[in-house]
């Protein structure tokens, strides 16, 4: 069960989410730099948060263009598990990994809340132990969190069951309040919020056991939990 | 061969929402006297010094950068391109 946590200059959110995976859930966690290559046997990949480049140009454009995105695609098509959060998420839109755009919240501020997700899509290696439409209390900490897609996209996205979260109520004027969607495959996953930042019950002010669920999904997925 | 200054003009096509144009817009210009304008938009603008033997091939090279390297996203965006002597 190795998983990679990959790290672009300005990364800031991937210690908590190295911590998470091997304090919390006992994951073999390595850190991979941008600049090398990932193995071919790795279990699953996580792009962690932060600010790659300082968000120069567009959140995520330029990191998208990192050597080690070539390899990220390779494992994606081989199904391997990949999961992108927030800055993350935003590297595998504009890397063309999943569809749509993330562009700044309505309100203009960077948004630092704890809101509901409800979970549409318990198929991927990320939502497998979560019911149908279950609530995940989590924070959100962006700028850039709006999730765009134009109308036709959208159907597709609903046709395909590439929504994955959606937020519970209107957060940052994303099309269709959504937080987080798939690839077709269902292997790769982006998501606006930090589960990485709820699955401890010191830092939870809610339940974080919806969160927590998320890697355990993987843990089943990987087949170390049934 | 010449050198030119590019500039790229990167805007939100129509219909995707400018929160920030409606905000100077509605909250600046017109609360002062200025009642005539009916519309602001907010670009990102990138400058580029190239060298090449003309203004086409100069203007086609840029827009061939930005295409390639996703320099604005076509989902969302729309670029202009205007070529000036140096």
């Amino acid at each position: 069960m190795n998983v990679g946590v990959v790290v672009f200059p300005g990364s800031n959110c991937d210690r908590d989410m190295y911590h998470v995976l091997t304090d919390v859930f006992n994951f073999n966690a390595q850190y991979y730099w941008h600049e090398k290559p990932l193995p071919k046997n790795i279990d699953a990949v996580i792009l962690p948060g932060g600010f790659s480049y300082g968000d120069r140009l567009r959140a995520g454009v330029i990191a998208a263009h990192s050597p080690i995105i070539k390899d990220v695609k390779k494992l994606a098509e081989k199904g391997i598990p990949i999961l992108g959060v927030c800055n993350g998420f935003q590297i595998l839109v504009e890397s063309g990994l999943l569809p749509g755009v993330l562009l700044k919240n309505d309100s203009l501020n960077f948004m630092c809340e704890w809101i509901n997700l409800i979970v549409e899509n318990n198929k991927t290696p990320f939502t497998n132990q979560f019911k149908l439409h279950e609530e995940i209390p989590i924070p959100i900490a962006n700028g850039e969190g709006k999730y765009y897609v134009d109308d036709e996209t959208l159907k597709q996205l609903k046709k395909k069951n590439q929504i994955v979260f959606r937020y519970s109520k209107v957060v940052n004027g994303s099309s269709n309040r959504i937080a987080g969607v798939c690839n077709e495959d269902g292997n790769v996953v982006g998501m606006m919020p930090h589960p990485e930042r709820a699955v401890e019950s010191e830092i939870n002010p809610v339940d974080n056991k919806p969160s927590s669920l998320i890697f355990e999904s993987l843990l089943v997925k990987i087949g170390v939990r049934n | 061969m010449r050198t030119f200054n590019v500039y790229v003009t990167i805007e939100n096509k129509p219909g995707i929402s400018d929160p920030e144009g409606d905000t100077i817009l509605n909250d600046l210009v017109l609360k002062g006297t200025h009642k005539t304008v009916t519309k602001i938009k907010t670009a990102k603008m990138l400058k580029f010094t190239i060298k090449e033997k003309d203004k086409k091939t100069a203007k086609s090279i840029v827009q061939e950068i930005c295409d390639e390297l996703r320099i604005y996203n076509s989902m969302v965006s729309i670029i202009s391109i205007d070529v000036f002597d140096i």
